[in-house]
């Protein structure tokens, strides 16, 4: 049975398919308690799939999944029991306002009265959203939605939560809220399982990562880790004139043009070493350079690498 | 949390109570619905008793009670109107079962521990308190054009839980045909035919005027023994087996209704 040692989440060989398609083709992951766990993949790498499977709403190929030490098969009440799921369509009730929506939630983990009440003005507030509270949740904007999204997922005190695509759509305001919301929760002592495209929200917000692409996870880490695996730094140089950039090129054989930039991309470790090397040859030939600036590679060269899937439209960092 | 036992009991009565005041507070949210629903019988009731209630009143045969004229036709027709109330009603829980599932409320009760027959329950009780409330109305319209009803309060009362026995299978047949609709244009359609059933029956004429393929459709259909029997019980004729066949046909149509919503809201997508 559970233990609080065991895992939050322990997924073996994990596969699914709609038909023919194969959705997820082996997967597994582990989660210890008390982590932020991110699934990093593009619009249709599997990850609503993994987080419907996870949380009992999708059921399995083959495989084995324990949740809070759950099997997600055998088990899924006592699953359902410890989590809590906010997925990427708002899951509140429109025509009723924020407090009800709230005590509703109260009401299902079957809260005295008084304690429901109390459990509802608490979020509120914590959320934000007191002075919404008597409105219909049909007029929030997308930011208060999400928000009272994931209040309501929090009113049964979920041990595990899974987040599948917190801030999709999301301002950049409403999904910096959204984050410290996130910090906070784990703070407290609770497990996260967050998908999104977004690399920073990965970056920003996760133990550990995991790139999935095709049904596959192609690599797992944390942020540096991964970032660690992808030679892709390099110093960029910006020049005051078009004279001063092809002197440079005649130099430095290896640079390429940043777009139609007066600017060059030299690759690089970014070492002390590497940069006084790369100033001295610049000196000795008299070139000069406007602006200098070291660039290590971001989670973006890493799942553009790791996928090998250069189409900027379906993975945005932001 | 390994030293206590998981307690993984539910309260499907707790919970349905919970979704029926959810449902309720919806209704009275969306009044419009509610409207609409109680409109389109008031509609039909003023349309047959004072358009077409003079002639059709003129063809009742001498069988039927009081032939003859309005008056006669709107204590013929009543019934069915009647009938037409609760077959309105169960249009609106079809779409609003659809609406419910279009929208990710209900995919968070999937994931809740909860009792989850009570997502449905809640919405088959809301259902036929909301018919309770059209059937009030609609009654009252009927008596005020004419309608008059000669049972007396054990008639009413009979009438009354008959009337709540075939809301309540209607509703559940209503939430599955709104789980298998795929958009909420789909749920207002599916339920027509039931609405239009009482016209091939003996709700607006005898069905002895009919030719004998309808004839026999029009006699062994349900709603014929359900509007035979509302007739029975307002105007205080005898019964007969009639009332058991309608209740038959209610069982069966509730257990089946039941049984589908259930598997339809158990299935994994």
């Amino acid at each position: 049975m559970a233990s609080t040692h065991s895992p939050a989440i322990a997924v073996t060989g994990l596969r699914k398919s709609f038909g023919d398609q194969v959705v997820l083709d082996g997967i597994d992951l582990d989660v210890p308690r008390g982590t932020v766990f991110s699934l990093l993949g593009a619009n249709g790498a599997g990850k609503t799939t993994t987080v419907k499977i996870l949380s009992t709403l999708l059921g399995l190929d083959a495989g084995e999944i324990r949740v809070a030490g759950y099997d997600v098969v055998r088990q899924p009440d006592a699953v359902r029991a410890a989590i809590g799921v906010t997925g990427q369509f708002s899951a509140v009730d429109k025509l009723l306002t924020g407090a009800e929506n709230l005590r509703l939630m109260a009401d299902l983990h079957h809260l005295a009265r008084d304690a429901g009440r109390r459990r509802a003005a608490d979020l509120l507030e914590q959320f934000d959203l007191t002075d919404a509270a008597g409105k219909p949740a049909s007029t929030y904007s997308g930011g208060m939605l999400r928000r009272l999204d994931l209040a309501m997922t929090l009113v049964g005190s979920p041990q595990v939560i899974f987040l599948d695509e917190p801030t999709t759509g999301l301002d950049p305001r409403s999904r910096r809220d959204m984050w410290q919301i996130v910090r906070d929760l784990v703070a407290g002592g609770v497990t996260i399982f967050l998908t999104t495209q977004y690399l920073e929200e990965a970056d920003e917000l996760a133990d550990r990562i995991a790139v999935l692409n095709q049904g596959r996870v192609v690599a797992e880490g944390s942020a540096e880790e991964l970032k660690r695996q992808i030679p892709g730094g390099h110093v960029l140089l910006r020049f005051g004139d078009p004279e001063q950039l092809d002197a440079a090129r005649r130099v430095l054989a290896q640079a390429a043009r940043d777009g139609d930039a007066l600017a060059l991309r030299v690759p690089s470790d970014g070492s002390l070493s590497s940069l006084r090397s790369l100033i001295g040859l610049l000196d000795d030939r008299g070139v000069q350079v406007d602006e200098l600036s070291v660039h290590t590679p971001d989670l973006d060269d890493v799942f553009l690498a790791l996928t090998g899937n250069p189409t900027k439209d379906k993975v945005t960092a932001r | 949390m390994s030293t206590t036992a998981l307690d993984l009991r539910t309260y499907p009565l707790r919970d349905s109570a919970t979704m029926l005041r959810r449902n309720l507070k919806r209704m009275l949210r969306y009044p419009s619905m509610t409207v609409t629903l109680i409109a389109m019988p008031v509609v039909f009731l003023l349309l047959f008793v004072y358009v077409l209630g003079g002639t059709l009143g003129a063809g009742l045969d001498g069988t039927v009670a009081g032939a003859g004229g309005r008056a006669a036709y709107a204590n013929y027709v009543a019934p069915a109107i009647i009938l037409m109330t609760v077959t309105a009603t169960i249009q609106g829980t079809a779409i609003s079962i659809a609406m419910d599932m279009t929208e990710g409320i209900i995919t968070r009760f999937r994931t809740m521990h909860i009792a989850r027959v009570s997502v449905l329950t809640g919405h088959v009780l809301g259902s036929v308190l909301q018919a309770v409330f059209s059937l009030v109305v609609v009654i009252g319209a009927a008596i005020l054009v004419g309608f008059r009803p000669k049972a007396g309060p054990g008639g009413w009362l009979a009438a009354a839980g008959f009337l709540i026995a075939v809301a309540y299978a209607l509703v559940w047949l209503a939430v599955a045909l709104g789980q298998v609709s795929q958009s909420v244009e789909t749920a207002s359609n599916l339920p027509m035919p039931l609405t239009f059933l009482p016209f091939l029956g003996s709700g607006f004429v005898p069905t002895d005027s009919m030719p004998a393929g309808l004839r026999w459709f029009a006699e062994y259909q349900p709603f014929t023994p359900i509007i035979e029997t509302i007739r029975a019980l307002l105007m205080a004729e005898p019964v007969g087996n009639k009332a058991w066949i309608a209740l038959a046909w209610c069982a069966v149509i509730a257990l089946g209704g039941y049984l589908w919503s259930k598997r339809l809201f158990n299935r994994q997508g």
